[in-house]
């Protein structure tokens, strides 16, 4: 029989076979994230008249690597909102399983009454993102959150690894903050604009971006989630294609890469 | 020398199935003097008697207001009362920090109700010897919950805790039609109504000792909730006023002349 340390306190091995040492939480140190490992991209959303549009491609990067090519960054949240992920999948991941013991603990709590809303949602994340990262353990996301307020008006805002919040009548994150939230503020430079936008103008701009992103964007995919969020609920369409794509432009395109001429 | 030996601690039953120490603690709740909660579709109003250990003393408080959204009202140990205000203030002030909205009152209730019920199953703890009337509106619209030492907590429409209580609810029960539909005034005079009904015979509601607190629900066509106010002194005078010698005064009073005040 085995004496030693080690085998103390485990199933015998001449009885049970080898130990599936797997089952034992290593004595590693504790790792906090330091850098993201497969991220998403861009995440774009623009609020309208009755509610608010957002957008994500399906894409998970590992590295410059496309990896995973079919990857939801769009979820929905008691059927009135859509949080949409940038950065690390993982990180996501938990905030999703994070977000479902939410939603399960206030249907217990409050079966009948009204659920959290937009706002509240968006509270709550910024906090659990504030509070991780001053554990020195990010979540490394880049947060929008899109649905309607306690008035039952449109409501998006963002929120990052650090915890920090801002709002405005568009919102977009990693590259999309700067390739996409420049036509955005074209159609809803301001809130009045933005309730004047029709929810069909406002879909069209985020294709739009969306097409310019997979333009330009290397890590983004022409495969994409988008939703809608009115009083009526969450239209959500996870396998969208980019349509009316024109590469006419990458002709001219001149100056960098492997180009000769 | 005990009454039984079955009375030495909240964590034994006795051969009968009872918990005697938390009946002792429900015995503190009708030592207090009484509260009285109505809640109407659109408003909840609580109505106490507020006591003064002596002539020359100041009137202890009953009712606290707890959030914007929600007051309670006491009956029982003031000081068992203030730890489990604070603690509701507290989880109040969190939930409004981490969702940006007011606590609903229904989760707040059970949260007092869970920390008062674990004191009946820890050796070594006590029951709080204090009954509450909690009143407060959310997006549900209008709550008024009891909470007894047992932790146990039940929604109301309308009920009143503390010493003769069961008069101020005789008199709710029999009133118990009018009270949905009933508005911000009338509710308030039902309440000091239901207070006078359990007064004691030569006693009666005056400017220093009926307190009142109201708060009122969204209702459509008003921006935001009335938030808990509480009402004391002259700012009570003319509801006192508009309930003296009104018809439905004591006509069950059988002047069952304990005076309870201690």
């Amino acid at each position: 029989m085995d004496h030693r340390p080690m085998a103390w306190g485990r199933p015998r091995d001449d009885v049970y076979g080898a130990y599936d040492a797997s089952y034992v939480r290593p004595n590693d140190p504790t790792q906090h994230t330091q850098q993201p490992i497969v991220t998403g991209t861009s995440v774009l959303a623009i609020k309208f008249k009755e509610g608010v549009v957002i957008a994500a491609d399906n894409l998970a990067s590992y590295g410059s690597l496309a990896r995973f090519t079919d990857v939801k960054r769009l979820r929905t949240f008691a059927g009135t909102s859509v949080v949409g992920f940038g950065g690390d999948v993982s990180d996501m991941q938990y905030i999703n399983r994070h977000l479902t013991d939410l939603t399960l603990s206030e249907n217990y709590s409050s079966p009948d009454e009204p659920r959290l809303s937009a706002a509240n949602l968006h509270r709550y994340l910024s906090k659990l993102m504030y509070k991780r990262r001053s554990k020195f353990d990010p979540l490394w996301n880049h947060i929008l959150v899109a649905g309607l307020d306690d008035e039952g008006a449109p409501f998006l805002a963002a929120t990052d690894l650090l915890g920090t919040t801002y709002s405005a009548p568009s919102l977009a994150t990693g590259y999309g903050s700067m390739l996409a939230q420049p036509i955005m503020r074209r159609h809803a430079p301001d809130e009045e604009s933005a309730a004047q936008l029709s929810q069909e103008a406002a879909i069209e701009v985020i294709r739009e971006s969306m097409k310019v992103l997979f333009y330009r964007d290397a890590r983004s995919m022409d495969r994409y989630s988008i939703a809608v969020i009115t009083k009526d609920g969450v239209d959500l369409k996870e396998d969208e294609q980019l349509e009316g794509q024109s590469w006419a432009f990458a002709d001219r395109i001149k100056g960098y890469g492997t180009q000769t001429v | 020398m005990f009454r039984n030996n079955y009375d030495n601690d909240s964590v034994t039953f006795s051969p009968q199935g009872r918990i005697f120490q938390i009946e002792y603690a429900a015995e503190a709740v009708k030592q207090g003097s009484v509260v009285v909660g109505i809640a109407s579709k659109t408003h909840v109003v609580l109505c106490a008697i507020k006591r003064n250990a002596e002539e020359l003393s100041s009137y202890q408080k009953k009712l606290f207001t707890v959030d914007e959204h929600v007051g309670l009202a006491i009956a029982g140990l003031t000081s068992d009362a203030r730890v489990l205000s604070n603690f509701m203030k507290h989880q109040c002030l969190g939930h409004r920090l981490t969702y940006g909205r007011a606590m609903p009152v229904s989760s707040l209730v059970d949260l007092i109700g869970e920390k008062a019920q674990t004191n009946t199953q820890m050796y070594g703890k006590r029951p709080y010897g204090v009954g509450l009337l909690v009143a407060g509106v959310d997006e549900k619209g209008t709550h008024l919950f009891e909470f007894q030492p047992s932790g146990m907590t039940e929604e109301m429409v309308a009920f009143a805790i503390g010493a003769r209580s069961q008069m101020a609810r005789t008199y709710l029960e029999r009133n118990l039609d009018k009270f949905e539909n009933a508005s911000r005034e009338e509710l308030i005079q039902h309440g000091l109504k239901a207070l006078k009904e359990s007064l004691v015979q030569d006693k009666e509601l005056t400017v220093e000792n009926t307190s009142v607190g109201v708060a009122g629900a969204q209702t459509e066509g008003k921006k935001g909730i009335e938030p808990f106010k509480l009402y004391d002194g002259f700012d009570v005078q003319e509801w006192i006023e508009s309930v003296a010698d009104g018809p439905g005064a004591g006509d069950e009073a059988e002047g069952e002349g304990m005076d309870v005040d201690n």
